[in-house]
């Protein structure tokens, strides 16, 4: 298949670890913060086959893993209303808020649907025109722009009863935090090349100057991700620091400018609560006061109470990097993606799900 | 940075969610904790897609299977030739040759007749190429809103000649891993046609009926272990379960396993994974290691069969566990799904 077996080549990946063996002369600690780079490192097994003195910690780039159990509380309010259709991305809907998922609401009655773009979710408000339709609309700023653009349509056609629960969180700031943490002891930073396809790097490159660490932004191929790997390790063991793109065949430095356009039109920067991580200023998305008539926060009455912090669960120490799942007591006995406690186990891209899935078998007994 | 917190989800057990029907974890807790206690029986609780019924002078194949698939019509078929080949299809993998089929239809008010006759034509077609006979049934009208046009039960009954014990509790170290052909293209070609998910491709279904498939490896006097056709929950769903029933770990070779491009497209523009994908047409055998060439040479020779290959190996390590030696030779778990595969989010 074009574009993608290309890099998963296995005589350019085992090229790349060649290479990235020779260069490393001592331990470095690594972060990919995208979800889907840690589900790809797992799934081929990078994780492995790079040298032990190569340390991958995982980000909080997995957006069903930040989205914060008091948002899903709220949809899950909203769509046990009579009036309300819910609407949301599948693995989205089998995340728990604080009681229970949208699952099993959807199971006690409650009318909840996937779809698979927001236009979908449009669809369903113009077909339904006596039901008020929610959208729940979680994620990055790669999901964001296209959830704007639902609105800006919704806007257009003057579609009254289609509202968006958004809760859009920024990657820059979220690393911002993690680098000025002063137990952060990540020293290298693969940024997520979704992300910058839409928004560019200024504000990666931006991060490398503030903080004096190198950022490479990454693919999510397998051969991606060991050229991002190599390029890290290459300025570590160099000592210099800097930016580089090894996803350019996506990622330009300026990103998608009409992409960008439509984001700031609808949006606008706020706080923003991020699961396991607590509240990161300026790390989100809210709807503009020109879209007030969409937002389901300021449309909908909300109770929403206030969640209470786990016992056992570590999520926020592995979105940080400073602990890997397999530290958690918890891990693989309790906390299963069947039964998850904490976020990073909830989503298949979540840290915990991934060596869950694909690491098991090294690292917990059997039952 | 503010204080920390991460908050204690509790998943509400207490209903039956559409994962319960997905053919993972979740089916396979049902299962063992709701139907199994209730019926309790050394044949039920084999846990195998059919049961083999010894009666003296006799060794038949039993099952039963449900049919709710949306669309109705799709490409390679429809739910009623799936009715017919799912239910031939399970009694062919215990070794049996399938003779009689029921047929019961769950009907909604309102379902056009002209699409009731399109689907039961389809079922006699698909019944005269099985050679299998469609001998009772039942039909049942519910109100409109009860149910999504029609939904079909099928349960078939076969003659198992051979005396190979064939179970997935039969797995041995050593043995060998064969699939009859590319898998994924059922499931990928249901969620193409499916509302709201408008993606052009050309894959057809694999539904078909494997009894002959299977009747020429019977006939090769080969060792089988086992043989599953890998319908909800794919090739990895089906390695699970031998994986624990056997209590043996299956190891897959990722480069061995064939996917058509096409599918492989759809499962990356959708974030799944193939080896979960539904089959309707395709079957998994385990062969004593020294039987395996034959076996595979014959199934190539059958039109159902020209691509199959041998995948993988049952191993005594990782007992109860299946796990993938990837494309660049690393070894992962290829896990048990908890849910039904959803597309994710980015």
């Amino acid at each position: 298949m074009k574009y993608v077996d290309e890099y998963r080549d296995n005589q350019l990946a085992q090229g790349l670890l060649r290479e990235i063996r020779q260069k490393t002369t001592r331990p470095w600690v690594l972060m990919e913060i995208c979800g889907g780079q840690t589900h790809t490192i797992m799934r081929y097994g990078l994780d492995e086959l790079l040298p032990s003195w190569i340390e991958l910690v995982h980000g909080p780039g997995c957006p069903v893993c930040v989205t914060p159990a008091s948002i899903l509380d709220r949809a899950i309010e909203l769509a046990q209303r009579d009036d309300v259709i819910l609407v949301s991305y599948g693995d989205l809907l089998r995340v728990p808020g604080t009681k229970t998922d949208l699952f099993s609401a959807k199971a006690r009655g409650a009318d909840v649907r996937m779809v698979y773009s927001p236009l979908d979710a449009l669809r369903v408000a113009r077909l339904y025109p006596d039901r008020k339709v929610v959208f729940l609309a979680v994620g990055f700023e790669t999901t964001a722009p296209a959830n704007a653009m639902a609105v800006y349509q919704a806007h257009r056609e003057r579609l009254d009863n289609f509202f968006l629960l958004a809760s859009h969180v920024l990657v820059p700031p979220a690393i911002r935090g993690l680098a000025a943490s002063p137990d952060n002891r990540v020293q290298g930073f693969i940024a997520p090349g979704h992300v910058c396809t839409i928004v560019g790097c200024a504000d990666y490159a931006d991060l490398v100057q503030e903080f004096h660490v190198p950022i490479v932004v990454g693919g999510f191929e397998p051969v991606d991700l060991l050229q991002a790997i190599l390029a890290l390790v290459t300025m570590l063991e160099e000592g210099r620091p800097a930016f580089a793109n090894e996803y350019a065949r996506s990622v330009s430095y300026r990103g998608n400018l009409e992409a960008q356009r439509i984001l700031g039109e609808i949006f606008e920067v706020a706080d923003q609560s991020w699961r396991g991580l607590g509240e990161i200023p300026q790390s989100g998305l809210r709807l503009r006061e020109k879209f007030a008539a969409w937002d389901a926060d300021k449309v909908f009455d909300l109770n929403v109470l206030p969640v209470e912090a786990p016992s056992v669960c570590i999520s926020a120490e592995i979105l940080k990097g400073l602990k890997k799942p397999t530290d958690c007591s918890a891990f693989g006995t309790v906390c299963t993606p069947a039964s998850p406690l904490g976020a990073p186990m909830v989503s298949s891209e979540g840290a915990c799900s991934a060596y869950y899935q694909y690491r098991r078998h090294s690292l917990v007994a059997i039952q | 940075m503010s204080p920390l917190n991460c908050p204690l989800p509790i998943v509400d057990k207490e209903t039956v969610l559409l994962g319960h029907g997905g053919g993972g974890k979740l089916s396979a807790d049902l299962f063992r904790d709701v139907f199994l206690p209730a019926f309790s029986n050394s044949i039920l609780g084999r846990a195998d897609d059919q049961a083999i019924l010894d009666l003296g002078s006799a060794r038949l194949a039993f099952t039963t299977d449900s049919f709710v698939v949306k669309p109705l019509f799709f490409r390679g078929g429809d739910i009623g030739s799936l009715a017919v080949h799912g239910t031939v299809n399970d009694l062919a993998v215990g070794g049996a040759t399938p003779l009689f089929l029921s047929a019961a239809f769950i009907l909604e008010e309102g379902f056009p007749l002209e699409s009731l006759r399109k689907v039961v034509a389809s079922m006699r077609e698909a019944a005269l190429q099985a050679g299998v006979q469609i001998v009772t049934g039942d039909t049942k009208v519910v109100e409109k809103g009860s149910c999504d046009g029609l939904f079909i039960n099928t349960a078939g009954i076969g003659l198992v000649a051979t005396t190979l014990p064939l179970s997935a509790d039969q797995a041995k170290p050593g043995d060998l891993v064969l699939l009859s052909g590319p898998i994924g293209d059922h499931g990928i070609a249901i969620l193409a046609e499916r509302e709201g998910l408008s993606f052009e491709t050309d894959i057809v279904s694999d539904s078909a009926s494997l009894h002959s498939l299977v009747a020429e490896m019977l006939a090769t006097g080969a060792t089988i272990r086992c043989m599953r056709d890998p319908t909800r929950g794919g090739v990895a769903s089906s390695c699970n379960e031998i994986a624990q029933s056997s209590r043996v770990g299956i190891q897959l070779e990722e480069r061995a396993i064939p996917v058509r491009d096409e599918v492989r497209g759809a499962c990356e523009l959708l974030g799944l994974d193939p080896l979960y994908i539904a089959n309707e047409g395709k079957l998994l055998a385990i062969s004593a290691p020294e039987d395996a060439g034959q076996l595979l040479a014959a199934m190539q020779r059958h039109p159902l069969g020209r691509e199959a290959s041998i995948i993988g190996r049952v191993t005594s390590e990782n007992p109860g566990l299946l796990t993938m030696r990837t494309a660049l030779g690393a070894v992962r778990i290829v896990d048990m799904l908890a849910n039904d595969p959803l597309p994710r989010i980015c």
